[in-house]
C-alpha cells in the first residue's frame, strides 16, 4: 500500500490492564444519569442512555462531540458514578484468594519479611531462565493463606468463604459476616505494589481495588444500536436494557442513601445493583439466575458477546468477511484444464481487478471504461490520480471520462479470462481446498471445475456450491500463481503422492483404451489425437496390414512423456500366488520403458487419485508439475472422447444372472440357513462349546455370522463366475472405477447380513426384532439376514432391517464429523504457531524449539516420495540407464 | 580399473558422507546396501552419490513453512473418515481394543488411562517356544480373585463367620491351593480377623462383632488379589511363528516387567501414561508415534510419519505429556488473544487484564485478529527496501 502514499504501521505488542476509576471518568464524555432512552419525540434525552454526546446511530443525525455523521464518528464512552461500589463478578475469585493471603488488620501479605526477600529473588530470577513466575505467585498465595496470624502486626486471622458470586464471608466463631464491596476495596486499596507484584498482580496495569466498581463505563450507542421496527417501534439492544437496569436501580439506591432510608432497604438495593452489574458483565454466572428479556430470552450481555463459536473472537476476529467474492452451484467441464476455472459471465462482470493505467495499456484500459459496467470485458469504476473514485454505473457519456484517463489512473475492470483466483470448498480441512486457477469467463450461471479437482475439494455435482475470491494485489496474486495453483498442490503433503487424478469413467475408458483387443484405424486414432490436441509425430502402426492399425497403448503412449520407466501391477491384478509378470494373462503387469506402455492395462493404479507410486507420479516426479497437468489434462480429454464415442453404461442386464447360477446361490442360502439353525440348536441343547473368553451367546453368534458371511461370499463368487469382462459393472469395480466387487454381488446375488453396532440386529420388540417372529427366534431372517439381491427386490421385512442398518450409516456420519472436526481444531489450535526457522529447527511462535530438523530428516513431506526422502532405485536407474545405453551404442 | 580400488574408493565417500551428516543414515545405509555388488565403476558410483545427495536436499523443508498446520490437516483431514466403532483385534477375538477416531482422541488428548489397555508380552528367548512356560507365565500375571475362583462365598450366622468354598476345576487350572488363598486373605485383612483353612473351604472370623462388619469384610475378601498383578484381568496366549506371545486385557506395565521369565526388552502396553512413569518421556514419544500410527494404517489412512512425528514432539517437549487441547499446549500458549479465541475467552481475558500481561504477537491466531501479516511462509520474511533511494542512486 506504500504505493498509494499511505504508511503502513505494524502493531508490535499489546499489553492488557484493568480501567481505574480515573480512566474511566477520563475517558468519559457524559455522564448518565437519567434511565430513560427517547422523548416523545423520538429525541434521545441528554444525559440519558443513547445520548448524542455518546455518538449517533440515526442517518442524518450529527455527533454532538465530534461533530461526524454516522460512520465516521467513531463512538465516545459516558459514565455512571454508582452510589455504592459493587465487585467485578469475574474477579471475585481473584479478590477472594489475595485477601486470604493478606492480613486482615494491617493488609500485608502473611509471609514473614524473610519470606518475601526470598520470593522476591526468586521472582527476578524466574524470567531469566525462562520460567513463568505465575507460578510463584500461585505458592505465595497458597502459603500465606495457611498463616494463622500475622507475622508483621500478629493480628489473628480468620477465615474467608467465598459465596458465589460475588460475596465474600468472614467466618469466625462467632458467626459469618459479610464484608461489603466498600470494606474489601478498603483493604485492597492498602495493599502495596510491591506486595501486589508477588501476588500475581501488575500494580502498573491494574490494581485490584479497580475490580470493584466505583465508577461504570458506559459504551458508545454504536456498540448497541437499537433497531426500528416497520411498526415504528424502537427495539433497543440488550446492553442497553442491562444499563438502563443499572442506572435505575443506582439513581433509587442514591435518592435512599441520601433520604437516609433504613439499612435494610439500602442493603436490599445495594445487592439489586449488584445483581445487575454482575449480569451486564457476564449473564452466565453460575449461582445467580440469567437476566431475561420480557419474552423469557436471556439477555446476551458482555460475555456472550465474545464467547463461542458465534462470539467476537471466534465469528469476527478469527474469521473475517471479504470482499470480492462470490459463490455458486458447481458443475463438470472435461475439457477445461484442471489449472481453470469457469466463471459465470454473471460474476465476471461484478468482480473486479484493480489495474494501474500505463502508457503501455492505455488504449486497452479506454477501451474498457467505454464499454462500462453492464458489457463483459468492461470495468466499474475509476481511481484517479487524486484518490477520486467514479461509479461508472452513473456517468451518462463513458467516452468523455475515458478522454481523461491517463498513466497513473487505476482502473477496477471485469474478471477476464486468465485472471488468478482463489477457488475454495468447504469443509475447508486441508491445504488443497483452496487453489488457485486461472479464470474461463463462460456462459451460464455455474462455477465450471475441471474432474481431477474434484478429490482435493470433496467435490460431487449434486448441488455443491463453492467460493471464489479474487486477489486485488500484486503480490497476492503472484503468490497464488507460484504457490496455490492447482498444478503445484498435485502432490499431497500429507502422503507425499498425487492427490488429483483420474476418478470413474477416466479409469474405465482408459482401461478400455489401453486393453489388448483394442485396435483403432488412422481415422479414428487422428480424430482422437486431434480432441485431445496432440501436436507430435504419430507413431508408426502395429499392424501395418491389411489396413494400418494402432494400438490403445500405443495412443496412450504419445502423452506419457520420454524417459518415464515404470512397472507396477494394475488394479485388475488378481493378486494370484506367483506372479506370472510379463506374462499375466490379465494383461495386468504394466510396464512402462521410456514413455511407451509395453505390457499392461492402465487403470487406477496407474493415473488414479490419490495413488502414489503410480505412472502419475513418476510423471510429476521426474517431469514436473507442468509436464504433469499437461499429460492430465490430454489425456482426460482424449478418455472422455473415447468414452462418448464408444458409450458406456451398465443396465439390469449387467446384474442378471442365469438361472443355474440364481438356483445354486439359493441352494448355497438354504445349506447356510440350515446350519445356523443346527447351531442354533445345538445351543440351545447346551452342548455348544464356547469360544475362550466368551460367553455361549457371543460364540453362538459369532459362528452365525461367520456362517452368513462365507455364504454370502460363495454366493458372490458363483455371481461373480457369470460376469465377465464383457460386464460394464465388473470393468468398473475391477479397474477400480467405480463400485466393488461385494456392491456387485449384492446387486446380483445376495445384499447379506445388515448389522447394528456390528451385531445382527437384536433389538426392537420383546425377545423378537419384529411381531412377524416368535420370541427367542436367532434364525438368520429374523436376525436381519436379507437373502434377497437388489436386483429381485427386498421383501418388508428384509427391508426393514436394511433400513435400520443404513441408518446407522447415517447416524454415525453425523457423530463422526462433529467429533472429528473437533479433534482437528484442537490439533490445529496445538500446532499452527510451529514453523521450520532459516536453520533448520522447528519452534514454536515465542521461540521454543520443538525439533531439531523437522521429521528427524528435515525432509518435506510433499516433496518426498511416498515418504521417501531419495528414491534410490530410480537414482540408480538414472545413472544405469544412461550409461547402459551409452555402452550399447 | 581394479574392483579393490572401486570398493576402496566407495568406502572411502561412504565414510566421508557419514562424517559430513549429508544424508540421513537410513538413506545412507539403503544406499550403501543398493549400490555394493552390482559392479559400478567409479564414476558411475560418484554419479549415483551427487544423484542422491542433490535429490535428498531438494526434498527439505524450506524456511518459514507451516509444519505445524500442515501437520494437523494432515492427521485431521482422515478422521472424517475413520470408523467410530470399536473392533476386534486383528487375530486375538477375546480381545476388543479401542480403534478408529476414539483411539486417535485418545491419543492427542493424552488420557489418563485409555479405554481398553492392553499389554502384549514376549517370553524370554530361552522359554518362547515352550507353551507350557507360556501358561505358567499367564497365569502369574493374570489378576485372579478370590471370587473369581470361589463357587460361593457365604456368611455363616451361627459360626459368625465368612464360608469360603472353592471350584476345585477352577483351582487346578489357575494352579492354586487353599494355603495360597489364605495366605493372601491373611495379609490383606491383617489383623480384622482370623483365617482357617479346610479342604476346598476357607473360613474367616472376624474380630469384630456385628453383622454389619461381617459383610464388609465379607466384601473385602471377594477382591482380595490371590494371584497376577493388578489390573491385568485376562491374559491370552497366541502363537506367532513359533513364539509364544501374552497379549492382556489390562495394562500394568510396572509389575509385568518384574514377573521372571518375561522378555523386559520386547515388553508393549497401549497405556501412554505408564510409559511415561515407567520408561520416561523419550519412550512416551516414541510409543505415541507407533500408537497413533498403527491406529492411522489399521484404517487404511495414507499419512506420512513425519506429521506423527511432530505432534509427539509437541507434546513431549517440556519432559511431561502434554495433551493437545485447553488443558495442554493451547492452555498454555504465550499469547492471551490466541487462548481466548480458543476455548474458556473470558478466563484468559480477565486473566490478562489483572496479570497485566502483554502480547508480543509472534504467533499465528492474535496477527490475524489484528489483520497483520502472519509471521509464517512469505510472511515470515522482512524485505527491506527503498524504491526512491535506488532510483534517485540512478
Amino acid at each position: 500500500m506504500a504505493a498509494g502514499g499511505l504508511t503502513t504501521k505494524k502493531i508490535d505488542s499489546i499489553e492488557f490492564g484493568l480501567l481505574s476509576p480515573d480512566d474511566i471518568r477520563k475517558m468519559s464524555i457524559a455522564q448518565i444519569v437519567v434511565a430513560d432512552t427517547y422523548d416523545e419525540d423520538g429525541y434521545p434525552i441528554s444525559s440519558g442512555i443513547m445520548d448524542t454526546r455518546l455518538g449517533v446511530i440515526d442517518p442524518g443525525q450529527r455527533c454532538k462531540t465530534c461533530g461526524n455523521r454516522v460512520g465516521n464518528c467513531p463512538g465516545h464512552f459516558g459514565h455512571i458514578e454508582l452510589a455504592r461500589p459493587v465487585m467485578h463478578a469475574g474477579y471475585a475469585k481473584v479478590i477472594h484468594k489475595v485477601l486470604r493471603a493478606i492480613c486482615r488488620e494491617c493488609n500485608r501479605i502473611l509471609l514473614t519479611d524473610e519470606e518475601i526477600e526470598y520470593y522476591a529473588r526468586l521472582f527476578k530470577k524466574y524470567p531469566e531462565i525462562g520460567q513463568k513466575t505465575a507460578n510463584l505467585s500461585k505458592d505465595i498465595l497458597k502459603r500465606a493463606a495457611k498463616a494463622k496470624a500475622c507475622p508483621h502486626c500478629g493480628e489473628e486471622q480468620l477465615k474467608l468463604k467465598l459465596e458465589k458470586p460475588t460475596s465474600i464471608y468472614e467466618v469466625s466463631e462467632a458467626g459469618s459476616v459479610r464484608l461489603t464491596p466498600i470494606d474489601i476495596r478498603a483493604k485492597l486499596e492498602n495493599v502495596t505494589d510491591d506486595d501486589y507484584r508477588l501476588l500475581g498482580i501488575n500494580p502498573e496495569a491494574a490494581r485490584l481495588e479497580w475490580s470493584i466498581l466505583t465508577v461504570m463505563s458506559v459504551p458508545p450507542v454504536a456498540v448497541r444500536p437499537s433497531i426500528t421496527l416497520e411498526s415504528g417501534v424502537r427495539s433497543e439492544d440488550d446492553l442497553s436494557h442491562k444499563l438502563i437496569d443499572i442506572i435505575r436501580i443506582n439513581q433509587r439506591l442514591r435518592e435512599n442513601l441520601d433520604a437516609g432510608a433504613p439499612q435494610l432497604i439500602v442493603e436490599d438495593l445495594w445487592e439489586l445493583l449488584q445483581y445487575h452489574c454482575t449480569t451486564y458483565f457476564d449473564n452466565g454466572v453460575s449461582g445467580i439466575p440469567p437476566a431475561r428479556h420480557r419474552s423469557g430470552r436471556a439477555l446476551r450481555t458482555l460475555a456472550q458477546r465474545l464467547k463461542g463459536k458465534e462470539g467476537r473472537f471466534r465469528s469476527n476476529l478469527s474469521g473475517k468477511r471479504v470482499d470480492f467474492s462470490a459463490r455458486t452451484v458447481i458443475s463438470p467441464d472435461p475439457n477445461l484444464s484442471m489449472n481453470e476455472v469457469g466463471v459465470p459471465e454473471q460474476i465476471a462482470t461484478i468482480l473486479t481487478i484493480p489495474q494501474r493505467v500505463t502508457e503501455w495499456n492505455l488504449e486497452e484500459m479506454k477501451a474498457l471504461v467505454i464499454r462500462g459496467p453492464d458489457r463483459h470485458p468492461g470495468c466499474n469504476y475509476l481511481i484517479r490520480s487524486d484518490g477520486r473514485r467514479v461509479d461508472l454505473r452513473f456517468v451518462k457519456d463513458r467516452s468523455i471520462i475515458s478522454d481523461t484517463i491517463e498513466p497513473g489512473f487505476i482502473v477496477e475492470r471485469h474478471l477476464a479470462s486468465g485472471d488468478i483466483v482463489l477457488f475454495n470448498r468447504q469443509p475447508s480441512l486441508h491445504r488443497m481446498s483452496i487453489m488457485a486457477h486461472e479464470v474461463r469467463v463462460m456462459p451460464y450461471r455455474t462455477f465450471r471445475l475441471s474432474l481431477f479437482v474434484c478429490p482435493p475439494y470433496n467435490a460431487d455435482f449434486d448441488g455443491d456450491e463453492m467460493n471464489l475470491h479474487v486477489p486485488q494485489s500484486e503480490e497476492a496474486r503472484a503468490e497464488a500463481r507460484v504457490l496455490m495453483r492447482v498444478q503445484e498442490q498435485i502432490l499431497s503433503p500429507r502422503y507425499g503422492g498425487p492427490i488429483i487424478g483420474a476418478l470413474q469413467d477416466y479409469i474405465s475408458a482408459a482401461f478400455l483404451l489401453t486393453r489388448k483387443s483394442t485396435l483403432y484405424t488412422r481415422n479414428k486414432v487422428n480424430q482422437l489425437l486431434a480432441t485431445a490436441g496432440y501436436e507430435g509425430e504419430l507413431t508408426p502402426p502395429a499392424i501395418i496390414k491389411p489396413v494400418p492399425l494402432w494400438t490403445g497403448k500405443q495412443i496412450f503412449s504419445m502423452f506419457i512423456p520420454d524417459g518415464i520407466n515404470i512397472s507396477f501391477r494394475a488394479n485388475v491384478c488378481r493378486k494370484c500366488t506367483t506372479c506370472k509378470k510379463e506374462d499375466c494373462e490379465y494383461d495386468s503387469y504394466v510396464v512402462i520403458r521410456d514413455g511407451n506402455i509395453t505390457f499392461g492395462v492402465i487403470d487406477e493404479k496407474a493415473f488414479g487419485a490419490g495413488e502414489p507410486d503410480s505412472l502419475f507420479h513418476r510423471i510429476i516426479k521426474e517431469k514436473g508439475s507442468t509436464t504433469a497437468r499437461i499429460f492430465m489434462d490430454s489425456v482426460g480429454r482424449l478418455l472422455v472422447r473415447l468414452i462418448t464415442d464408444r458409450g458406456f453404461s451398465m443396465g439390469l442386464d449387467d446384474v442378471t444372472l442365469p438361472r443355474e447360477a440364481s438356483r445354486r446361490i439359493k441352494i448355497i442360502l438354504e445349506k447356510a440357513d440350515k446350519k445356523v439353525n443346527q447351531l442354533i440348536e445345538t445351543y440351545q441343547r447346551d452342548e455348544l462349546d464356547a469360544n475362550p473368553g466368551q460367553t455361549l451367546l457371543e460364540t453362538l453368534e459369532q459362528r452365525i455370522m461367520a456362517t452368513l458371511a462365507e455364504a454370502r461370499d460363495s454366493a458372490g463368487a458363483v455371481a461373480g463366475e457369470h460376469l465377465g469382462l464383457d460386464n460394464s459393472a465388473v470393468i468398473m469395480a475391477q479397474t477400480g472405477a467405480r463400485g466393488s466387487r461385494l456392491n456387485l454381488s449384492q446387486m446380483a446375488a445376495v445384499v447379506g447380513q445388515q448389522a447394528v453396532r456390528g451385531e445382527r440386529v437384536s433389538r426392537g420388540y420383546m425377545g423378537r426384532t419384529l411381531p412377524h417372529f416368535e420370541r427367542g427366534d436367532l434364525g438368520a431372517r429374523a436376525r436381519g439376514f436379507v437373502a434377497s439381491s437388489y436386483k429381485s427386490g427386498l421383501d418388508p421385512i428384509e427391508y426393514w432391517f436394511h433400513a435400520a442398518g443404513g441408518r446407522e450409516g447415517l447416524v454415525d456420519t453425523a457423530v463422526r464429523t462433529s467429533t472429528s472436526g473437533y479433534m482437528q481444531r484442537r490439533l490445529m489450535t496445538a500446532l499452527q504457531d510451529l514453523k521450520v526457522e532459516t536453520d533448520g529447527t522447528v519452534r514454536t511462535a515465542p521461540g521454543r524449539i520443538v525439533q531439531f530438523k523437522f521429521g528427524d530428516d528435515g525432509v518435506d513431506p510433499s516433496k518426498s516420495d511416498h515418504g521417501r526422502s531419495v528414491n534410490i532405485d530410480i537414482a540408480i536407474e538414472k545413472v544405469l540407464g544412461k550409461s547402459k545405453v551409452s555402452r550399447e551404442a | 580399473m581394479s574392483k579393490s580400488t572401486v570398493i576402496a574408493h566407495m568406502e572411502k565417500r561412504f565414510s566421508k558422507l557419514r562424517d559430513e551428516h549429508r544424508l540421513p543414515p537410513k538413506v545412507l545405509n539403503e544406499l550403501e546396501e543398493k549400490v555394493t555388488d552390482i559392479g559400478l565403476t567409479k564414476k558411475e558410483f560418484d554419479e549415483i552419490c551427487d544423484n542422491v545427495i542433490d535429490s535428498y536436499e531438494r526434498a527439505l523443508v524450506e524456511p518459514g513453512e507451516a509444519v505445524g498446520t500442515v501437520a494437523a490437516q494432515s492427521i485431521g483431514e482422515p478422521g472424517t473418515q475413520m470408523t467410530l466403532r470399536t473392533f476386534h483385534y486383528a487375530g486375538v477375538a477375546e480381545l476388543s481394543v479401542t480403534q478408529g477416531l476414539p483411539r486417535l482422541i485418545e491419543i492427542v488428548d493424552a488420557r489418563k488411562n485409555p479405554s481398553t489397555p492392553t499389554m502384549k508380552i514376549h517370553l524370554a528367548d530361552n522359554i518362547a517356544e515352550d507353551r507350557n512356560a507360556a501358561k505358567r507365565i499367564a497365569r502369574d500375571i493374570e489378576m485372579i480373585l478370590v471370587e473369581s475362583v470361589a463357587s460361593n462365598i457365604s456368611i455363616d450366622l451361627l459360626r459368625q463367620a465368612i464360608d469360603i468354598r472353592f471350584d476345585p476345576e477352577l483351582m487346578e487350572d489357575k494352579a492354586l491351593t487353599v494355603e495360597i488363598i489364605a495366605e493372601a486373605i491373611k495379609a490383606k485383612i491383617k489383623a480384622k480377623g482370623e483365617v482357617e483353612s479346610g479342604d476346598n473351604t476357607i473360613f474367616v472370623y472376624p474380630t469384630g462383632e456385628t453383622l454389619a462388619d461381617l459383610q464388609r469384610l465379607s466384601e473385602k475378601i471377594r477382591e482380595v488379589r490371590v494371584k497376577g498383578i493388578d489390573d491385568v484381568t485376562h491374559v491370552v496366549i497366541r502363537k506367532e511363528s513359533d513364539r509364544y506371545v501374552l497379549y492382556t486385557e489390562g495394562s500394568n506395565l510396572q509389575d509385568a516387567l518384574e514377573i521372571a521369565d518375561v522378555n523386559p526388552h520386547k515388553i508393549y502396553t497401549n497405556n501412554l501414561k505408564e510409559i511415561y512413569q515407567v520408561l520416561g518421556i523419550e519412550a512416551t514419544r516414541n510409543a505415541i508415534i507407533q500408537e497413533a500410527m498403527s491406529v492411522l494404517n489399521e484404517q487404511g489412512m495414507d499419512v506420512d510419519v513425519r506429521h506423527i512425528i511432530l505432534v509427539a514432539d509437541m507434546m513431549t517437549a517440556d519432559g511431561a505429556i502434554r495433551q493437545i487441547g485447553r488443558h495442554g499446549i493451547s492452555g498454555s500458549k504465550n499469547s492471551a488473544l490466541a487462548r481466548a479465541a480458543f476455548e474458556v475467552t473470558i478466563k484468559h481475558l480477565l486473566g490478562a487484564g489483572i496479570a497485566g500481561t502483554k502480547d508480543p504477537l509472534k504467533g499465528i491466531t492474535e496477527n490475524v485478529i489484528l489483520g497483520q501479516l502472519i509471521p509464517l511462509g512469505t510472511g515470515s520474511i522482512d524485505l527491506l527496501m527503498n524504491p526512491q533511494g535506488s532510483l534517485s542512486k540512478k
